[in-house]
């Protein structure tokens, strides 16, 4: 449905974007992922057709979006990232405006309001002015106004931005139910929420991608990931990691909390974990007092850490 | 068309869902009653005709027309709404014309609503009405072409004042261009060079209103107006573009 082809994008001397290229099917949710600053909005707004790309192409179905943009725009439903409102009307007329725009007529423009309006929760600021709502309210209004003509693509920019935990857990809800049928983008910092909802992931970093597959292939690549995590009780630390150093195929052992009699120890694979690891380390630890033994699954937010630069990070 | 329509639609709702609407129209009724009555004599002329009214059009819209239309882009980009806006399915130009078209009507309905002048002055007399009718799509005209000014300063900048500014200037130099104390000393200095007092004159909306108050509606005059409207419409679409990339 999306095909993103060599998309790049400079201000000026700055870049960006610089040669993004991915593509969404029809039943997938796409994560965007990335530090702040990393292009994440400029290709999206690229995407929806607000910015021209500098070179590459947007395929939207089967319109390109620079020749074709009224028809590609047709079939996007976008929530920009600040959540933008037509703060002189109500919620009603601006979702009534947005539907009318989006080509709906007479009743149903209604039924289409209607909709929207139970699926975001709106029912009971329907006739308040979009000035006086909260964040969350305001929030949930944009969102309502993108999905109005039940799109086949959305296009979100951090849609869960600024809503309470309640209302996160809605939003996250309504993407992944929507997710089934269309195909759709959103950007997002929160990393457990990428996991919660998205059937792929892509984190970009300084205009480029720099990894793209499942919330699970991600996560496998974090460094962590595979070890195996030791906590035993009433044995010196010095005893622990000197008996697991010397565990065939261990890496590297890594003292991870050290609290009254309790340790905790972090065994590092050289390869890939197996089931001869973790039972050469589960025959290492016979006769200690183990409290806790458990395989790392890897999380995404080391993986991330490990991959993008962080700008508050000391060169 | 339809787009069209729909955009319109909501830029006048947007004007009567707040007060400033409604003050708008009061204060343009009050001042143009004042200058038409006090300032220009109306009785005083002894005449059944409207001159004393439409005289005073240029300056009242010179700063009631920049006041009408300073928001229409300049809010956008303020409140970030441009976005919604360009990524809806429509051309940039339907958006343009929408907004204008819009403001324009509201603008038209302020002069519409200073009927009773010319109620007045059918009652005291027997006043030409097509000459009336000349002058009011002239008055039209002119808000236009300063409507369209508008427009263009306001997609220029996120701040309504400066845009509001902006405009006044630049209508003020259509207006001195061709305002007789100005003209007068451009005759005065250049008395060899005619043409240039003319051409300077040529750009002034003076110039090209004079005739619709005496009821003439000439091509050449509405082709000014609407080659004003035009040109300031499609750099505001320039504008627009370059904003975007």
């Amino acid at each position: 449905m999306i095909k993103v082809e060599n998309l790049t994008k400079s201000f000026g001397p700055k870049m960006a974007v610089n040669n993004v290229s991915f593509t969404v099917q029809r039943g997938e949710v796409l994560g965007f992922l990335g530090p702040n600053g990393a292009g994440k909005s400029t290709t999206m707004r690229m995407v929806t057709g607000f910015l021209p790309p500098t070179a590459g192409r947007v395929t939207i179905g089967t319109h390109d979006m620079l020749e074709d943009p009224v028809p590609a725009k047709r079939l996007i439903g976008y929530l920009p990232e600040s959540a933008p409102c037509y703060s002189d009307m109500t919620v009603h007329g601006f979702l009534s405006f947005a539907a009318e725009i989006r080509g709906l007529r007479g009743d149903a423009i209604k039924t289409a309001v209607q909709r929207a309006v139970e699926m975001c929760f709106l029912e009971n600021v329907l006739h308040q002015s979009v000035d006086t709502l909260s964040k969350g309210y305001r929030h949930r209004t944009c969102f309502a106004q993108s999905i109005i003509h039940d799109p086949e693509i959305l296009v979100m920019d951090e849609p869960t931005d600024g809503l309470d935990p309640n209302q996160k857990h809605e939003i996250r809800q309504l993407i992944k139910r929507m997710g089934e049928k269309k195909a759709i983008i959103f950007s997002t910092h929160i990393l457990e929420e990428v996991e919660a909802v998205c059937s792929r992931a892509i984190i970009i970093d300084r205009g480029t991608v720099v990894a793209n597959g499942t919330p699970q292939e991600l996560k496998r690549k974090a460094p962590n990931a595979g070890a195996i995590l030791l906590r035993v009780t009433g044995v010196a630390a010095e005893a622990v990691t000197g008996k697991l150093r010397a565990v065939d195929g261990a890496e590297r052992v890594q003292l991870v909390k050290e609290e009254g009699s309790t340790v905790t120890v972090r065994v590092l694979p050289k390869s890939s974990a197996n089931g001869e690891f973790s039972r050469a380390v589960g025959a290492a630890a016979q006769g200690w007092r183990v409290e806790e033994l458990h395989i790392e699954e890897g999380k995404l937010d080391e993986y991330f850490r490990s991959i993008t630069a962080s700008d508050t990070a000391k060169k | 068309m339809g787009n069209i329509t729909t955009i319109a639609k909501r830029e006048l709702s947007a004007y009567f869902a707040s007060p400033v609407a409604y003050v708008f129209i009061v204060i343009f009724l009050l001042l143009t009653g004042f200058f038409t009555f006090m300032v220009g004599g109306f009785f005083e002329r002894n005449e059944a005709n409207l001159t004393a009214f439409f005289l005073w059009h240029p300056w009242l819209y010179l700063f009631l027309v920049p006041a009408v239309g300073m928001r229409v882009w300049s809010e956008e980009r303020r409140q970030g709404t441009i976005e919604l806006l360009m990524t809806m399915p429509i051309t940039p130009w339907q958006a343009i014309m929408g907004k204008f078209l819009a403001s324009w009507a509201f603008l038209a309905l302020a002069l519409a609503l200073t009927f009773p002048v010319v109620v007045t002055v059918k009652y005291l007399g027997n006043p030409d009405l097509g000459v009336a009718a000349g002058s009011y799509i002239g008055s039209l005209l002119l808000a236009g072409a300063y409507l369209a000014i508008t427009c263009l300063t306001s997609a220029l900048t996120r701040n309504q004042v400066v845009a509001f500014i902006i405009s006044v200037v630049i209508c003020l130099f259509l207006i001195l261009a061709g305002w007789p104390p100005v003209t007068n000393i451009l005759t005065k200095a250049l008395p060899d060079n005619r043409w240039i007092v003319e051409l300077v004159s040529a750009f002034s909306v003076m110039t090209h209103f004079e005739d619709f108050q005496r009821g003439v509606v000439d091509s050449r005059h509405l082709l000014f107006f609407l080659s004003v409207i035009g040109f300031s419409l499609f750099s505001t679409s320039v504008v627009l573009r370059s904003l975007r990339s």
